[in-house]
């Protein structure tokens, strides 16, 4: 387990790295269209053949990766912090905040924030840049995605607060936030790590789920949503290998993030 | 003698084949959206007009194939009073689906709601120029006469989508007197059309028509999944299919591939030219110019859009007429040439500059706009993402946005805030008449700059002149030549960059018998009363 | 009851003044002449005031009256009626399978308590996240396998990767160490000394899953077509139809807070409450 975890760190260095250093990796930038070469297979002037309008895989992948790898987590720990937050107020005070803690968050899980997300991309200038633009819908999401996990949060930590350890540390005199970030959260760690690492990928499927509605990334820039977009149609069934190499990666780069998150190991 | 007897037998037995094919069965197909009204008169989305095809009792019938209008429930018909009237002469005792008789009184009932002010018919607003009421005369039980308030050019040819209720039935809308009508429909899964026991056609050998007993529409959005679903042979046919799609079923079988020619459908580009809108008056000034209008078209590749974007499947656009609408197109136009070389002279003549890279005009601003377009369709995205690199070879920043469609309608349509918009224009209309509402100045759809109390400029005044006068002509020629003019002064000024012209596209399962498919909508059962299926096909349906 | 106004409200408010509300496809129609376009405009702008328009439809909600879909013309009443059957049919099987696999999966991590099956439990549990639904439905129609089968491969990560996290936590409490120490089976230490320490978090997740399904619903029924309220849902957002979206939304606040209440109360119940 611990050579995979430092095989899972090593993974998400290299990863991180070639997408922070893309042009040590590839010249071609991700937004020039090679016309006379669209849908080509790999060679040596694309490693990974080109997309529909002739612009190099590799490339787009790359910086799709920065977008993604960066934004994503951040957003997915913007989500998680504010669970935690909330929901371990809420169930550690128990009681009445519980209940209209709990209440807004229903309320908050039930409404349509889509049209939200709309009205904020509506008031978005039209020549905002795509790097601006996605990251604002990348912070949208975080602030959006906390009111599942914080139910959860909740509940464990009213488990948590009625604990003997906890008694025994208000009785030597923690009290208030103290306890609270000291003793209680910690102690939340496997649904606060699984909810981080449930919500990366989802936030990169849900932003290119966005794009239908003209919410995700704009062109020229790629992110993984938008890269992997294009294996959910009749084409994709027929793809080429290579074609799935954004996926691939989503698939390794998701998998080392739960290897390296797994600290609990399984009881001997 | 033994060689007649042979011929005889061999000639009954296939006879007696065809027969077995064209009998009964089930067609399948798909629509992308649940029809929004049965209401004939009310028809403007496509699944309500497909339904309205497939069971709808016409007049006269554009024959989608020969582009000449045929008759239908009227034998004969005759204009006549400069154009204001139409008389038509029906078929006699021919009943609507539930028995009800058709008769003159039901032609006079359809004009008068189809022309109710008050319902807002898309097809009624086709008929209405000039004012005051329309009257229909009943003269005999199978004569009828309507006579508008001006004349309009090209009236018979519109009765092709008018479907005729009946004045009597109790089901309404639902009695029809097309090949099929409405048997079963689960919302939003499928809708069921059943044989109509009382169609009038039948085929030469007197048998009654359509051939195929029901039609099985499913309610399928999902393009992917309506082309596996082709694949494995459960539907029939795509009757518009994108080119992809083209390629793929080309590829595994190419005779369910059809490329039928160029479409009447066209994919554009314009500027905001609102004096009203919330752009900066730098920004209004360039897109106000014809030279800059025209730079931009002269620096866009037309040929790589059709070639990539559509994977050939398309012909660089010329003007507001497709080529594929050879009578009216005005052939002496060329699209515009790709070459930045002479859009950046033009561009100068406008004092802007190209210095390092970026494209300024007289006053310093660097050239940047934004493109908006419909999300999801994923022609204009790539065409958009094109025309951006394009642009950028001139200097010019375009950024591209994509916006849900309610979002772009408010953009175009009420705020005006935005500045550059592509959409296409779906076109089944062969006559330019259609067109009247997006040229005439003064029309909600005159997308640059709509609603004008006055034309802005003198050639969209000329456009005004042009429209009024072909409108009220009855002669071809005359109308011709003014379609002309129009289609020169939309070339020269470029209210809309044209870009493509689209393919009409379709796949067709090779158990489906009799299918042309046609450049004309519907595509491929535009002679639904004719097709039939394969034997086997029948039998296991 | 106030929870499921407040929520009808405010889902109501957000469409009132989301971007093109009141704007019509059929605006866009060439042949339609300026008073057509006119009328429809001042039609869809009836909508437009909206203390109004909420006021007057909790009055009509009253009497039973859902008010008219303007986007799909039919009665919101008979529509939710036509549909919802379909939705339930997906999410409870969804959720009825995701549940059941990803507690199975997360127990035999646990049971087997080997690296390897827990590494590759999580890998596979991984794949599934990173699959796009849109390439999950066409696998599905591939496969032939029923569209309704999709939830649950939607709700089976979320639930592996808690239920996992929980009993591994839970499995290293001193008291289940004690109980296997004293010599106690396996399956005795799972359902005596693991379970009752996780089911208030469980019966948590139960009920959030609930909302996570029906949430989840509305892009598996519009990718696979399947004639749900998610599928209706989502035309109505692409449609801005204030009508069903705030029926909508006011249905989905009472299944969220009627599935939430129920494991809250569950949660209270004697029998789960941690000593």
């Amino acid at each position: 387990m611990k050579v995979l975890r430092a095989l899972a760190v090593a993974m998400l260095m290299i990863v991180a790295a070639a997408s922070l250093f893309p042009q040590l990796i590839t010249g071609a930038s991700y937004a020039r269209q090679f016309r006379e070469l669209p849908d080509s297979p790999p060679s040596r002037q694309h490693w990974l053949g080109t997309d529909d309008l002739g612009r190099d895989r590799l490339s787009r992948l790359l910086y799709g990766t920065r977008v993604s790898l960066l934004l994503a987590p951040a957003a997915a720990l913007l989500a998680t912090l504010l669970a935690a937050l909330i929901g371990g107020i809420a169930g550690f005070e128990g009681g009445r905040t519980e209940k209209v803690v709990m209440g807004a968050t229903d309320l908050f899980l039930s409404l349509p924030w889509l049209f939200l997300l709309i009205t904020v991309r509506a008031a978005m200038p039209l020549n905002v840049s795509p790097g601006a633009s996605v990251m604002i819908t990348f912070a949208l999401l975080g602030c959006l995605g906390w009111a599942g996990a914080a139910r959860v949060i909740c509940s464990a930590a009213r488990s948590v607060a009625g604990a003997d350890f906890i008694l025994l540390a208000r009785a030597s005199g923690d009290g208030g936030f103290r306890l609270l970030w000291r003793h209680v959260l910690p102690n939340l760690r496997p649904i606060v790590l699984a909810q981080f690492w449930l919500s990366v990928p989802a936030f990169i499927l849900t932003e290119a789920n966005l794009g239908v509605l003209g919410l995700g990334v704009s062109e020229p820039l790629p992110s993984w949503g938008s890269l992997l977009k294009d294996l959910g149609t009749f084409d994709g069934i027929s793809a080429s290998v290579w074609q799935f190499a954004p996926l691939l990666l989503f698939v390794l780069v998701v998998s080392s993030f739960h290897l390296v998150l797994t600290s609990e190991e399984l009881p001997a | 003698m033994k060689t007649r007897l042979a011929f005889f037998i061999l000639l009954t037995a296939f006879s007696m084949r065809s027969a077995m094919a064209q009998a009964g069965g089930e067609l399948r197909f798909c629509l992308h959206s649940e029809p929004k009204t049965f209401n004939p008169l009310m028809a403007e989305d496509d699944s309500s007009e497909a339904i309205r095809y497939l069971t709808g009792g016409v007049l006269v019938r554009l024959n989608r194939q020969t582009q000449q209008l045929e008759p239908e429930l009227a034998t004969a018909w005759k204009i006549s009073d400069q154009g204001k009237t139409i008389t038509f002469h029906l078929r006699s005792n021919l009943h609507f689906s539930d028995g009800t008789a058709f008769t003159a009184d039901d032609v006079a009932y359809t004009v008068k709601q189809l022309m109710d002010p008050a319902l807002h018919s898309p097809v009624g607003d086709e008929f209405r120029a000039g004012t005051g009421a329309v009257q229909t005369r009943v003269i005999k039980k199978d004569q009828v006469s309507i006579t508008f308030p001006a004349p309009i050019s090209g009236m018979d040819k519109l009765f092709d989508q008018v479907a005729i209720l009946s004045a009597q039935s109790p089901k309404k809308e639902m009695a029809v007197l097309g090949p099929y009508y409405v048997a079963d429909n689960k919302a939003g899964a499928y809708l069921l059309l059943k044989r109509n026991p009382n169609y009038w056609k039948h085929d030469a050998a007197g048998r009654q028509l359509p051939y195929v007993e029901t039609v099985h529409i499913d309610i399928q959005q999902n393009r992917d999944i309506e082309m596996l679903r082709l694949t494995r042979g459960e539907i029939d046919f795509i009757n518009s299919i994108d080119p992809e799609y083209y390629d793929k079923v080309s590829s595994t079988n190419a005779a369910m591939a059809n490329d039928a020619g160029v479409s009447l459908d066209s994919e554009q580009m314009w500027f905001n030219q609102v004096p009203g809108s919330p752009l900066s008056s730098y920004k209004k000034a360039w897109f106000t110019s014809t030279n800059f209008r025209r730079a931009i078209s002269e620096s866009i590749n037309r040929a790589d859009l059709s070639r990539i974007a559509f994977r050939g499947h398309a012909r660089p656009a010329v003007g507001p007429i497709s080529p594929g609408n050879k009578f009216w197109f005005n052939s002496s136009l060329q699209p515009h040439p790709f070459d930045q070389k002479s859009a950046l002279q033009r561009l100068s003549q406008d004092g802007f500059r190209f210095n390092d890279g970026v494209l300024r005009d007289r006053d310093g601003h660097a050239v940047e706009f934004s493109i908006i377009t419909n999300a999801g369709n994923k022609y204009r995205e790539r065409m958009a993402t094109m025309i951006q690199q394009d642009l950028s070879g001139i200097g010019i920043k375009v950024n591209v946005v994509t916006l849900d469609f309610p979002s772009l309608i408010e953009r175009i349509t009420r705020t005006f805030d935005y500045e550059a918009c592509i959409l296409g224009l779906m076109n089944n209309d062969l006559d330019p008449n259609s067109q009247m509402n997006v040229w005439l100045s003064s029309s909600d759809n005159h997308q640059w700059n709509p609603s004008q109390k006055t034309p802005a400029t003198a050639w969209e005044a000329e456009i005004d002149k042009i429209m009024h006068a072909q409108a009220s002509s009855l002669d071809l020629k005359t109308r011709k030549q003014l379609i002309d003019r129009l289609q020169e002064i939309a070339w020269q000024q470029e209210p809309f960059i044209y870009l493509v012209n689209k393919n009409a596209l379709s796949a067709v399962s090779p158990s489906l018998r009799n299918a042309h498919p046609v450049v004309l909508n519907p595509q491929v059962y535009w002679n639904i009363d004719q097709l039939s299926l394969g034997s086997e096909i029948a039998r296991n349906r | 009851m106030v929870l499921v106004l407040l929520g009808g409200f405010a889902g109501a408010l957000l469409v009132r003044f989301a971007p093109g509300f009141g704007t019509d496809d059929a605006e866009l129609d060439s042949r339609l002449s300026s008073q057509s376009i006119q009328s429809i405009r001042r039609a869809n702008q009836d909508q437009a005031a909206f203390a109004t328009f909420y006021f007057r439809y909790l009055g009509n909600l009253v009497r039973g009256d859902l008010g008219q879909s303007r986007t799909l013309q039919q009665p919101v009443a008979q529509l939710l009626c036509e549909r919802f059957p379909a939705t339930l049919k997906l999410v409870a099987l969804g959720l009825g399978l995701g549940w059941f696999l990803g507690v199975s999966f997360a127990i035999a991590t646990i049971m087997a308590r080997a690296a390897y099956l827990d590494v590759v439990t999580g890998l596979f549990v991984g794949v599934l996240l990173c699959l796009p639904a849109s390439v999950l439905a066409l696998l599905f129609v591939l496969a032939r396998l029923p569209a309704q089968l999709l939830l649950a491969v939607v709700i089976l990560p979320k639930v592996y990767r808690y239920s996992r996290n929980l009993l591994v936590s839970s499995a290293a409490l001193p008291h289940v160490l004690t109980a296997r120490a004293k010599g106690l089976g396996e399956w005795r230490v799972l359902f005596w000394h693991i379970f009752p320490t996780v089911a208030p978090q469980f019966v948590a997740l139960a009920g959030v899953c609930v909302s996570i399904a029906f949430t989840a619903a509305i892009p598996v029924e519009a990718l696979c077509d399947i004639p749900g309220i998610g599928q209706l849902a989502w035309k109505a957002a692409l449609g801005r139809d204030v009508s069903l979206l705030v029926n909508l939304t006011l249905l989905v606040t009472l299944i969220t807070v009627v599935g939430n209440s129920a494991s809250d109360l569950l949660k209270r119940s004697p029998s789960l409450e941690v000593a």
